[in-house]
C-alpha cells in the first residue's frame, strides 16, 4: 500500500487550499497513510488546520527559523530527510509547488510527474502536455519512490473530517545551504486575485469599446473577489495591458467560475479557457462561438446585463 | 563569465496539436518546430548580460536528434558565441535532461545557466530545478527581472502571491517567465555571420548518463470538448443558475 507525504504550502499561517486539493488527489491513490508536512517557522497553526482534514494520518511539523519562507533550496533537502518513508511525495502544482518538488525528484534521483489532473491508480496518471490540447497518461514504476504535482483545477478541496489527526514534531538533520536569501514579497500592487490562480475570473473582449469602458468589467470582478482577464482583441486594441491577455498566445487559465463578457471566443481564446469549471457567456450576438462552450449563456446588451448582474449579487 | 543556456527545440506555439488516431503520439511529421519561447527569452538575457559586460560568453546547448543543427544556428544567429550539440534520437525525459546539462556544466563550469521555465512541448517545468539541484547551486526560477551585482543575482520570480525577490549567490540556475524580456529579431547578416560559429557536436552516449527515463507514456488523447451549455433569459436567472452550482 502506498505511504503519501503531502507538502503544505502556506503563506502568513495560513494553510493554502491547494494543500487540500493535493489530498483529494492522494485520497484516490488508494494510500494506507497519508501525512502532511508544514516546514515553517512556526507551524503550530497551519499545522492545526491542516489536522482537521478529512483522512489526513498525521500531521508532521519541521520548525526551523530558515523555513520561514519558502525556499525551493532550503526545503528540499529537509523533503528528502523525511521522504524516506513514503512510497509518494506530493506538492501542488502552484508557484510554490513546481519550484519545490523537481528538486526534490533529482535530490532522491527520481522523475516527476508534473500536473496530474486524473488518478488512475497508485501510480497510473493523466496530465495535461501542449497546453492541454493533449492528454497523456503517465505510468510510473512501482518499485521506485513517486514525486508528483497536482493540478489545482482538477481536484477539489478536502474539507474537515470528524476526527483531528495527531500532530507531531519530526526531526529532521539535513544541511541546509546559505545560497538563497529571501528579501522581500512584493504582493501585488494590485488588490485583485492573480488571474493566473484566481479561482473566478471576469474577462472582457473587443465588444468593450474602450479602456474606460472596462470598467465595467473591474466592478463586477470586484463584487466577486475575481481576477480580471482579457481577449486578444480588448489587448491589440488598447484597452488593457497584455499580461491580462487569456488564451493560447496569453495565460491559460483554469478557474472554477470564467465570465467572458463581450468575447465572441476565438479558438486561441478557448484553448486558454477550456479547463475552466464553468464558463459563463455574456455576449449581444447570439450565434458567437463562446455559446457553444459555455456551461451557461446570456444574450443581449452587457452594458446593461453587467450592472444588474452586479446588482444581484 | 560564461552563461550556458539551454535551448530546446519544439513544436512551433502556433501549430495546433493533433493527437494520432491510434493515441501512440501527437503528429509531428512535418510541423514546423521552433525554438521554445521561454528558451528563446532565456538567450536574450544572456545576451544583454553580455552586452551589459556582466558575461564574457554565451553557450547555447541542446540536446536533440542530428538534425537540430538549423536550430542551433538560429540561437548563434540571435547572438551567442558558440553553440554545443549533444546528440541523440530519443525523447529524454527532465531527470534526463537535467542529468545531461550537468555534465556540460562540469565541463564548462558557467557562472550561470539559464533556461525557459518550462517547455512548451511536455509542460514539465521541472529540468531547471533538477538541474540545480544535481548541480547544488541555487535556483530562481520564473524569473521576470534578473540584476548581477557582484557575485550576488537578485532576482525577482512570478510567484501566485505577486513577486517574490530572491538574492542568489553565483553560480546558480535561473528559469525565465513571459515577462522578463522581449527576445530579438534576428538580422540576415548575423545568419551569415553564425554559420562560421564554432559548434560542438557530443553523442548523448558517449558523456556517460545515468538514465532517469523512469515514467512511460502508454496513452495519447485529444483533450474533452466541453459541451453547449444552457441559456438563461436574464442577470436573474444567470445568478440563480449560478447559486444551484454552488459557484457564489
Amino acid at each position: 500500500m502506498s505511504k503519501i507525504l503531502i507538502i503544505a504550502e502556506h503563506a502568513n499561517g495560513q494553510l493554502n487550499p491547494s494543500t487540500a486539493k493535493c489530498l483529494t488527489a492522494a485520497k484516490q491513490m488508494g494510500a494506507s497513510a497519508i501525512d502532511i508536512a508544514v516546514f515553517a517557522a512556526e507551524p503550530a497553526g497551519v499545522a492545526a488546520e491542516a489536522a482537521k482534514l478529512d483522512g489526513v494520518s498525521r500531521v508532521l511539523t519541521v520548525a526551523n527559523a530558515a523555513n520561514a519562507n519558502a525556499l525551493a533550496a532550503v526545503l528540499a533537502p529537509q523533503v528528502v530527510a523525511l521522504a524516506a518513508n513514503y512510497t509518494h511525495v506530493l506538492g501542488p502544482s502552484t508557484t510554490f509547488g513546481k519550484d519545490l518538488l523537481p528538486r526534490v525528484a533529482a535530490l532522491l534521483g527520481e522523475a516527476q510527474v508534473s500536473d496530474i489532473m486524473k488518478v488512475l491508480g497508485s501510480h497510473s496518471f493523466q496530465r495535461p502536455i501542449y497546453a492541454g490540447n493533449a492528454i497523456i497518461t503517465v505510468e510510473a514504476p512501482k518499485e521506485r519512490k513517486l514525486v508528483a504535482t497536482v493540478r489545482n483545477a482538477s481536484f477539489a478541496a478536502t474539507g474537515n473530517g470528524a476526527t483531528t489527526a495527531p500532530i507531531e514534531a519530526a526531526a529532521v538533520s539535513a544541511e541546509l545551504p546559505a545560497h538563497t536569501r529571501f528579501v522581500e514579497l512584493q504582493a501585488g500592487a494590485k488588490d485583485r486575485p492573480d488571474l493566473q490562480t484566481a479561482s473566478r475570473v471576469v474577462s472582457g473582449g473587443r465588444a468593450l469599446g474602450s479602456a474606460e469602458n472596462f470598467s465595467v468589467i473591474y466592478a463586477l470582478a470586484d463584487k466577486l473577489g475575481a481576477g480580471v482577464g482579457a481577449s486578444r482583441a480588448a489587448v491589440d486594441a488598447g484597452y488593457v495591458p497584455s499580461d491580462m491577455q487569456v488564451g493560447q498566445t496569453g495565460k491559460i487559465i483554469a478557474p472554477e467560475l470564467y465570465i467572458a463578457i463581450g468575447i465572441s471566443g476565438a479558438i486561441q481564446h478557448l484553448t486558454g479557457i477550456k479547463d475552466a469549471g464553468t464558463i459563463v457567456a455574456i455576449n449581444k450576438d447570439a450565434e458567437a462561438p463562446i455559446f457553444e462552450v459555455a456551461d451557461l449563456g446570456l444574450v443581449g446588451d452587457l452594458f446593461k446585463l453587467v450592472p444588474e448582474l452586479q446588482a444581484l449579487l | 563569465m560564461k552563461i550556458l543556456v539551454a535551448y530546446k527545440r519544439v513544436v512551433d506555439y502556433n501549430v495546433r496539436i493533433q493527437v494520432k488516431p491510434d493515441g501512440s503520439g501527437v503528429v509531428t511529421d512535418g510541423v514546423k518546430l521552433s525554438p521554445n519561447p521561454f528558451d528563446d527569452i532565456a538567450l536574450e538575457e544572456a545576451l544583454r548580460l553580455r552586452e551589459k559586460g556582466v558575461a564574457t560568453e554565451v553557450i547555447v546547448a541542446t540536446i536533440a536528434p542530428a538534425d537540430a543543427q538549423a536550430h542551433l544556428r538560429n540561437g548563434l544567429a540571435m547572438g551567442a558565441n558558440r553553440a554545443i550539440h549533444v546528440t541523440t534520437d530519443r525523447p529524454l525525459q527532465p531527470l534526463t535532461a537535467a542529468r545531461t546539462l550537468l555534465k556540460l556544466v562540469e565541463k564548462e563550469q558557467p557562472g550561470l545557466v539559464i533556461l525557459g521555465k518550462q517547455a512548451i512541448d511536455d509542460d514539465c517545468s521541472q529540468t531547471g530545478q533538477m538541474l540545480a539541484a544535481l548541480w547544488g547551486k541555487a535556483q530562481a526560477t520564473s524569473a521576470s527581472k534578473v540584476e548581477v551585482n557582484g557575485n550576488v543575482l537578485r532576482v525577482t520570480r512570478e510567484v501566485d502571491a505577486g513577486l517574490e525577490v530572491l538574492d542568489v549567490d553565483l553560480p546558480a540556475v535561473v528559469t525565465t517567465d513571459l515577462r522578463l524580456n522581449e527576445p530579438r529579431f534576428i538580422k540576415l547578416p548575423d545568419i551569415m555571420k553564425a554559420k562560421s560559429k564554432p559548434m560542438e557536436t557530443i553523442a548523448l552516449d558517449t558523456l556517460g548518463v545515468e538514465s532517469g527515463d523512469h515514467l512511460k507514456t502508454t496513452q495519447y488523447a485529444p483533450p474533452a470538448k466541453r459541451s453547449k451549455g444552457v441559456m438563461v433569459k436574464d442577470a436573474a436567472e444567470l445568478v440563480a443558475a449560478l447559486k444551484s452550482k454552488g459557484l457564489l
